[in-house]
Order: C-alpha cells, then sequence, then structure tokens
C-alpha cells in the first residue's frame, strides 16, 4: 500500500500558481528526495503533505485514509479535526530552521511530545530518547539548551524530536540549507544512517550528490510542476534539457 | 506627635495600598491575557468590542475612572452603595485599568512570536491549548518581562489615586496626617515607602529575569 498519495495537486497564491497539478505517492520503505530551483514549488508542496498549508484542489491521502479530497466543483475538502489528527501521527517534519522549542533542554524537546501527547510511559519515553541522541552522536547534550547548540547539531535534535514519536514517514524541508559545509556533512551522515533503519523518507535539498546517493526515486520540480521522476542514475542521466541544466556538473 | 506614632498610623495606610497593590495584579494579570485573546479574535465584533475597550481605557484619566465605579452605581443606577464598597470599587477599578494595559504587552509578545514554533507544535501533535500553554506562553512571558516591570511599577505609584474616592491608602493618610500635624514628615515617609517598595519591585523582577535568562 502506499504510505503517502497527493493526487492532482494545485495550490495558488495570490494569482501565483505555485504547485500545478501534481501527483506524487510515496510507498513504505521508499526514500524520495525532491529536488528544483529555488521557487519551484518544493517546500509548498511538502506544506502541503504535512497539512501545514491546505491545497486548492486535490487529494491527500496517506495508508488509504483520506486527509483531503476534492468536493463536486473540486476543490479540496479537509477530513474533520479529530481524523487529521490522527493522520498527523503517521508523519513527522523536519524544518530548515530547526524550530527547536528554547525554552526547552535537548531531553525535554524530545520527550515532552511522546509523554504529553502520546501519553506514553515517561521511564520508556526518556529510554529511547537516550537511544535516539546516542544515534544523533548527542549523547553528551541531553540537558543542553538549543542556544547552546550548533546548527548542526540543533538540526539532528530536530531529527530525534520528530523520531521519538515514531512516525512511519519522515519529511525533512531542506534540512541543511541554513548550515556550513561542516555542519551539513554531519546532518546528512545522520540521515543517511535513517536510511538504513528503513524509515521511509521525502526530503526536499538542495545537496545533489546526496540526493543521488541516498535515494530510490528523485523528484525533479519545476515551476510548480514535476518536470522529471525516476531513479537517481536515470534523473541525473537524463537527456531532459531543464534537468541537464539545472543539475549542471552534476550530471552525467 | 512622635515619628513613631506617625509611622504607627502611616502603616495603615500602607498596608491598604499594598492590598490594592496585590489585589490588581492577581487580577489583571489573568485578565489581560483573556483581553488580549479577544482583541486578537478573529471575531471582528469581540475584537472591535474589546479594541473600544481598551481605548477607553487607555484613553481616560485611572482617576475618572475610579469615580465612575464608585459613583456610578448610585448616579446611573440609584444603587445606595455602603461605606466599605470604596476599597471595591479601587480594587476594579484598577484591576479593569490595568488588564487593558497588560492585555497589550501579551498581545505584544504573542505575535512576536516565530510562526515555526506553531508549526513545530502542530507536526508534533500538540492541541492547540498545550501548544499555548506549554511553548508559547512561557516565551512570551520572558520577553515581555521589562514591559511588565514597567507597569507594575507604575502601579506602586498609581494606587495613591485610591485617594479621590476617599480610599485610607498610603497617600490619603499622609495628607490628612500632614495638614492636621503642620508637618513635611508625612509626606517624606510617603516618598519613602513608594520608592522601598518599588526598589523592591525591581529587585524581584531582576530576579526573575535572570532565572529565565537560561535560553535566548
Amino acid at each position: 500500500m502506499n504510505l503517502l498519495e497527493m493526487n492532482h495537486v494545485k495550490k495558488t497564491y495570490q494569482n501565483l500558481e505555485v504547485i500545478k497539478d501534481i501527483s506524487l505517492t510515496v510507498k513504505k520503505g521508499e526514500i524520495v528526495s525532491i529536488i528544483g530551483p529555488s521557487g519551484s514549488g518544493k517546500s509548498t508542496l511538502l506544506r502541503c503533505a504535512t497539512m501545514l498549508e491546505t491545497m486548492d484542489s486535490g487529494e491527500l491521502i496517506y495508508l488509504g485514509e483520506k486527509a483531503a479530497w476534492n468536493d463536486h466543483t473540486g476543490r479540496s475538502v479537509y477530513a474533520a479535526k479529530k481524523e487529521r489528527r490522527k493522520i498527523r501521527e503517521n508523519y513527522g517534519l523536519v524544518f530548515q530552521n530547526f524550530n527547536l522549542f528554547p525554552h526547552y533542554s535537548v531531553m525535554k524537546n524530545i520527550t515532552d511530545a511522546p509523554i504529553t501527547v502520546q501519553n506514553r510511559d515517561k521511564k520508556e519515553v526518556y529510554k529511547s530518547a537516550r537511544e535516539l541522541l546516542k544515534k544523533m552522536g548527542l549523547e553528551d547534550k541531553e540537558q543542553a539548551y538549543p542556544c547552546q547548540l550548533s546548527g548542526g547539531q540543533s538540526q539532528r535534535v530536530a531529527i530525534a524530536r520528530a523520531l521519538a514519536l515514531n512516525p512511519k514517514i519522515l519529511f525533512f524541508d531542506e534540512p541543511t540549507s541554513a548550515l556550513d559545509p561542516e555542519l551539513t556533512g554531519e546532518v546528512l551522515k545522520v540521515i543517511r544512517s535513517l536510511a538504513d533503519l528503513d524509515i521511509t523518507m521525502v526530503i526536499v535539498t538542495h545537496e545533489m550528490a546526496f540526493a543521488r546517493d541516498i535515494s530510490d526515486r528523485i523528484i525533479f520540480m519545476d515551476d510548480g510542476i514535476i518536470v522529471e521522476e525516476g531513479k537517481p542514475e536515470d534523473v541525473f542521466s537524463s537527456d531532459n534539457l531543464r534537468t541537464k541544466s539545472f543539475l549542471g556538473r552534476y550530471g552525467q | 506627635m512622635s515619628i513613631k506614632m506617625m509611622i504607627l498610623q502611616l502603616a495603615g495606610g500602607m498596608l491598604v495600598s499594598t492590598q490594592i497593590f496585590i489585589v490588581t495584579l492577581v487580577f489583571s494579570l489573568p485578565l489581560g491575557l483573556i483581553i488580549a485573546f479577544g482583541r486578537m479574535s478573529k471575531n471582528s465584533i469581540i475584537s472591535t468590542i474589546v479594541k473600544f475597550y481598551i481605548s477607553v481605557m487607555r484613553g481616560t484619566p485611572l482617576m475618572l475612572q475610579l469615580m465612575m465605579v464608585y459613583f456610578g452605581p448610585f448616579y446611573i443606577f440609584g444603587i445606595k452603595v455602603s461605606n466599605s464598597y470604596r476599597l471595591w470599587a479601587t480594587f476594579i477599578g484598577f484591576t479593569v485599568n490595568y488588564a487593558a494595559y497588560f492585555a497589550e504587552i501579551y498581545r505584544s509578545g504573542i505575535q512576536s512570536m516565530p510562526v515555526g514554533q506553531y508549526e513545530a507544535a502542530r507536526l508534533l501533535g500538540y492541541r492547540k491549548s498545550q501548544t499555548f500553554f506549554r511553548i508559547i506562553l512561557p516565551q512570551v512571558i520572558k520577553r515581555i518581562l521589562p514591559s511588565v516591570t514597567n507597569e507594575i511599577i507604575t502601579l506602586v505609584k498609581d494606587t495613591s489615586l485610591a485617594f479621590t474616592i476617599s480610599v485610607s491608602e498610603m497617600f490619603s493618610m499622609a495628607r490628612a496626617l500632614a495638614s492636621s500635624q503642620t508637618s513635611m514628615m508625612p509626606f517624606v515617609a510617603a516618598g519613602l515607602f513608594y520608592y522601598v517598595f518599588n526598589l523592591i519591585v525591581a529587585f524581584v523582577m531582576e530576579r526573575v529575569e535572570k532565572k529565565l535568562s537560561y535560553y535566548q
């Protein structure tokens, strides 16, 4: 079954068509990278998928459960609040600028939602949070506050925070765009390690080499449409002029 | 009359002033938050009413407002009020006035919060009220603390306005004593009282600010 299914999504901001009829499916265990120039609608598509933005038109389906569908006039109708909450449990999102809670320690950033939102056992949550921190290479930062962390460390905490809720699918919205090359490397290494864990991921990124290495599938977007979609080796050796010119030296 | 006697007399006034101060804070701080919500309400009827309320509270003298609250029931509705209503009128007048100021301070703090905090909370599954009380409000409090301190210091001095409806707070007592004893001393004592009170307020608020400085 498809974990995520988006059908004929359209989104317009004040006369600007940001997304023009995009359809996209993600299967369990798949790693999908969305690449494309700035302003091509990648982030908006991700924000529509995570229901941070409402689509003007189109369907949004998680594990067969409809979060949004079209009414008879072709406009998107969203499920009731309660259903949306339930559907939201399926996924997590890692933001470009982390959005950690500055007044909470690293540990509390990770454990607060599992404890207060999911009502899970405190001990168990702390235990799994410590494991996550270890995986992120941050076991000594448990008591630190976000303002004491580097950008790379912050992003790794943000990834741990998203993972702590055990999402079935994890979205990344340009997770390294706010970081310098060195810090980018450490964050990409962590994301790579998640790939080995069989977590389904959808990654919007400008890191071409990384996208090529890690992805099962690459989606190239431009001007609100999917120009090309396929295996990394196919997209990177594409004959499509637009793809070629965007990829530049990364193309083969 | 000895200085000791004077101070003893003034002590009663101090107590009343302190009482006005505490009651006003206890009620206007939470009320201000509710008013701030009204001011930011998407319902335009609610937000317009609240906006009008705030503009009246800020646009007219507190002294006049106290008189309206105290004399209003009799002149408008013909209700005879008892003598003890003076203090109640003071509490009500101060609370509704200060709540309006606090509401605007809360609003400035809430609106300065980056939208990313709300989005992160939403993605993590926090409910609206959880988001507000766990994520937003603690950060808002830190941000607005300097403005709140200002307001609290003004409140200490404003308590003297209760003298206009003959509440026997510090300032009324000092004035009465000064004229009966033909002495400046009560005024000096009153001045000292307000000054020391505000020193304590400033000290406490500084401590609170320091306590919240563990994050940025």
